[in-house]
C-alpha cells in the first residue's frame, strides 16, 4: 500500500492560524464580558477554585521548595567565588518573586490543569453534551468557561503566593545548611532586596497566566473535532499553547513593567 | 401493550390545539465544506403532529434536527420554529426559544458528571426553581419513563434504553411545545424499543406535543401511526381498520439531501416511486 503524504498549502495554514486566534480572541472575550452578566454561576466557579487551587497545591509546593533550593545551589557556587555567599538571599528572592515563582507555577498549573480542562471539554463535544447544554437553555461559555478563567486567574495568584514563600524557604535550607548563611541575614536580605515594583511583577503575572491557562484549555477543549483521537489532541496542544503563551506573555510583561518603572 | 402509570395531569396544561405550524423550513440548504448535506428542504409540522423522518445513514436528518434547534445555522432558506424566524436570531434569542422545545439526542447526551436527578433537573434548576418543587417533579418524570428508581445514579451506572429514557425525561420536564428525538429507539433491543415508542405516543396523543421523529426503525413510525395511547385504560390501542390516518403522524423521507417524500401512511404505503416502495418494503 502506497503512503501518500498530503501537502497543504502554507495559505491554508495561515488562514487556519488567523481563524483560530480570530475565534480564541471572540470566546476570551465573550467569556470576559460574562463577569458582568447573570447568572454568574458561583457555585461552579467554587468548585473549579477547589479543583484548581486545592488540587494543585502539592505539586506547586514540591516545585517551589525544589526551585528555591536550586537557585540557591546555583548561586551559591558563583558567589562562593566573590565572598558574597550572604547576597544568595537577594538572589532567591528576587529570582523567585519577579520571576519563578510566578513561571513555574503557571507551567506547572498548565501542566495540570489546560489539559484537564481541554479533555473534559473535548469529551462534552464529542458525546454532544455542549451541544445538549446548548439545547437545555444554557450558554456552555457562560456555564463551563467563565467560571474556570475566574478560579484559575484568582487561584493562580494565591498558588503563586504559596510558590514564591516555599521558594525562599527551600533557598533558605540550601544556604543555611550547606553553606552556613546565618538565618536572621538571610531572611533581611530576602526582605530588604525587595521593592514595590518586584511584587507588582510577581502578583500581576499569575493573573495573566491564569487567564492564558483557562482560555487556551477551553479553546481547545471546544474547538475538539474527531472523536477521542480528537480530545487527545486538543489536551496536548492546549499544554503545549499555553506553555508557549506563558513564556511569551511573560518576556512582553516584564519589558513593559521595567519600561514603566524603570531599571533598577 | 401495558404502559408507564400517568404523571399527574397538569401537564396537560401546555397541550396545544392541533392547529397552526410548529416547525416550517423553507427551502433550508446546508453544506459541510463541499459536501452539500440538505438542499432546498421544504416541510412543515403541524402542532400536535408527530413527523417520522427516514433516510439511509448520512442522509441530513440529524442535522435537520440540529438545524430546527439552532444549533446550526443553515447555508440558505429559513426555519421557522414556533411562529419564529430562528435563522438569523442570535445565540442569546436562541436560548429563549430553546426554553419551549425539547430534544432528545442520538446518544442521549446526559451529562456524565452529575447523577440522573441533576440531569433531568438541569432545566429547572437553571431557572432557579425550588428545591422541592424540583424534586416533585424530577420524581414525577422519572415515574413517566418507570426509572424512579435511578435517581441518584450517574449516567454510566445505566443501560442505553435507560440512559434514552432519562434523556426523554430531560427533555419532557419542561412541558415542550415541541420536541425533536434524534433516533431514539436506535440500538435497542425490541422490549425497550417498545417502551420508548409508547411513551412517545403517549406524549403526541395525550399531551399533544409536536414531535420530529428522526429514525431509522420503519416498524417504530408504522406502530405509531396505526395505534393511539388510550388515556382511559393508560395503554396503547391498536386502531380500527380504515381509521389509520386518525392519528396526527406523518412520514418524511429523505435522498440525496432532498426530500422525496413527506405525506401521511396511507400516501406512503400507495406511493409507487420505486425507491419509496423498496425502502418500506
Amino acid at each position: 500500500m502506497a503512503l501518500e503524504l498530503e501537502l497543504i498549502s502554507p495559505i491554508e495554514v495561515a488562514k487556519d492560524f488567523a481563524l483560530a486566534v480570530q475565534e480564541y480572541t471572540l470566546l476570551s472575550a465573550q467569556s470576559l464580558a460574562n463577569f458582568f452578566r447573570r447568572p454568574l454561576y458561583m457555585a461552579d466557579m467554587l468548585q473549579q477554585a477547589d479543583l484548581i487551587g486545592v488540587g494543585s497545591l502539592p505539586i506547586v509546593v514540591l516545585t517551589g521548595l525544589s526551585v528555591g533550593a536550586l537557585l540557591a545551589l546555583n548561586a551559591a557556587s558563583t558567589l562562593q567565588r566573590f565572598g558574597s555567599v550572604t547576597l544568595i538571599g537577594q538572589l532567591v528572592s528576587l529570582g523567585m518573586v519577579t520571576e519563578l515563582g510566578p513561571l513555574i507555577t503557571g507551567l506547572m498549573v498548565a501542566g495540570r490543569n489546560a489539559s484537564g480542562m481541554a479533555s473534559e471539554l473535548g469529551s462534552m463535544i464529542v458525546t454532544e453534551q455542549i451541544d445538549a447544554m446548548r439545547a437545555l437553555g444554557t450558554d456552555p461559555t457562560k456555564k463551563l468557561i467563565t467560571p474556570r478563567i475566574g478560579a484559575t486567574a484568582f487561584m493562580l495568584f494565591f498558588l503563586t503566593i504559596i510558590a514564591d514563600l516555599l521558594g525562599l524557604i527551600g533557598g533558605y535550607g540550601v544556604a543555611h545548611l550547606l553553606f552556613g548563611v546565618d538565618t536572621n541575614q538571610y531572611w533581611t536580605s530576602v526582605w530588604q532586596i525587595l521593592v514595590f515594583r518586584d511584587v507588582f511583577t510577581g502578583l500581576i503575572k499569575p493573573v495573566l497566566f491564569g487567564f492564558i491557562i483557562a482560555t487556551v484549555g477551553c479553546y481547545y477543549g471546544m474547538s475538539t473535532r474527531g472523536g477521542t483521537q480528537g480530545v487527545g489532541r486538543s489536551t496536548t496542544q492546549a499544554v503545549v499553547a499555553s506553555s508557549v503563551l506563558i513564556l511569551i506573555v511573560d518576556f512582553f510583561v516584564t519589558k513593559l513593567i521595567f519600561a514603566i518603572f524603570g531599571y533598577r | 401493550m401495558p404502559a408507564p402509570t400517568l404523571p399527574s395531569e397538569n401537564q396537560t396544561a401546555t397541550a396545544v390545539a392541533p392547529s397552526g405550524i410548529a416547525i416550517e423550513f423553507d427551502n433550508v440548504s446546508i453544506a459541510f465544506d463541499e459536501k452539500v448535506v440538505l438542499q432546498n428542504i421544504s416541510f412543515q409540522l403541524a402542532h400536535g403532529e408527530t413527523k417520522a423522518v427516514f433516510g439511509v445513514a448520512g442522509s441530513g436528518k440529524s442535522t435537520m434536527l440540529k438545524l430546527a434547534m439552532g444549533l446550526l445555522r443553515p447555508d440558505s432558506g429559513r426555519i421557522h420554529v414556533l411562529g419564529e424566524e430562528i435563522t438569523h436570531m442570535t445565540e442569546q434569542e436562541l436560548f429563549e426559544l430553546r426554553r419551549r422545545v425539547g430534544i432528545v439526542f442520538q446518544e442521549s447526551a446526559l451529562f456524565d458528571s452529575l447523577k440522573v436527578y441533576e440531569n433531568v433537573a438541569f432545566r429547572l434548576m437553571e431557572e432557579g426553581i425550588a428545591a422541592e418543587e424540583i424534586e416533585r417533579r424530577v420524581r414525577e418524570v422519572l415515574r413517566f419513563v418507570e426509572l424512579e428508581r435511578t435517581y441518584d445514579m450517574f449516567p454510566s451506572e445505566l443501560s442505553g434504553g435507560m440512559r434514552r429514557r432519562v434523556a426523554i425525561a430531560r427533555a419532557i420536564i419542561t412541558e415542550p411545545e415541541v420536541i425533536l428525538y434524534d433516533s431514539p429507539t436506535g440500538g435497542l433491543d425490541p422490549v425497550t424499543s417498545n417502551t420508548i415508542v409508547e411513551l412517545i405516543m403517549k406524549q403526541r396523543d395525550v399531551y399533544k406535543t409536536s414531535a420530529l421523529m428522526v429514525t431509522h426503525r420503519l416498524q417504530d413510525a408504522f406502530t405509531m401511526a396505526s395505534h393511539q395511547f388510550d388515556k382511559a385504560t393508560n395503554k396503547v390501542v391498536a386502531l380500527p381498520k380504515g381509521q389509520l390516518c386518525e392519528v396526527p403522524m406523518s412520514f418524511l423521507i429523505l435522498r440525496d439531501a432532498k426530500v422525496i417524500f413527506n405525506g401521511d401512511a396511507h400516501q406512503l404505503a400507495t406511493s409507487r416511486d420505486e425507491y419509496i416502495r423498496e425502502y418500506i418494503s
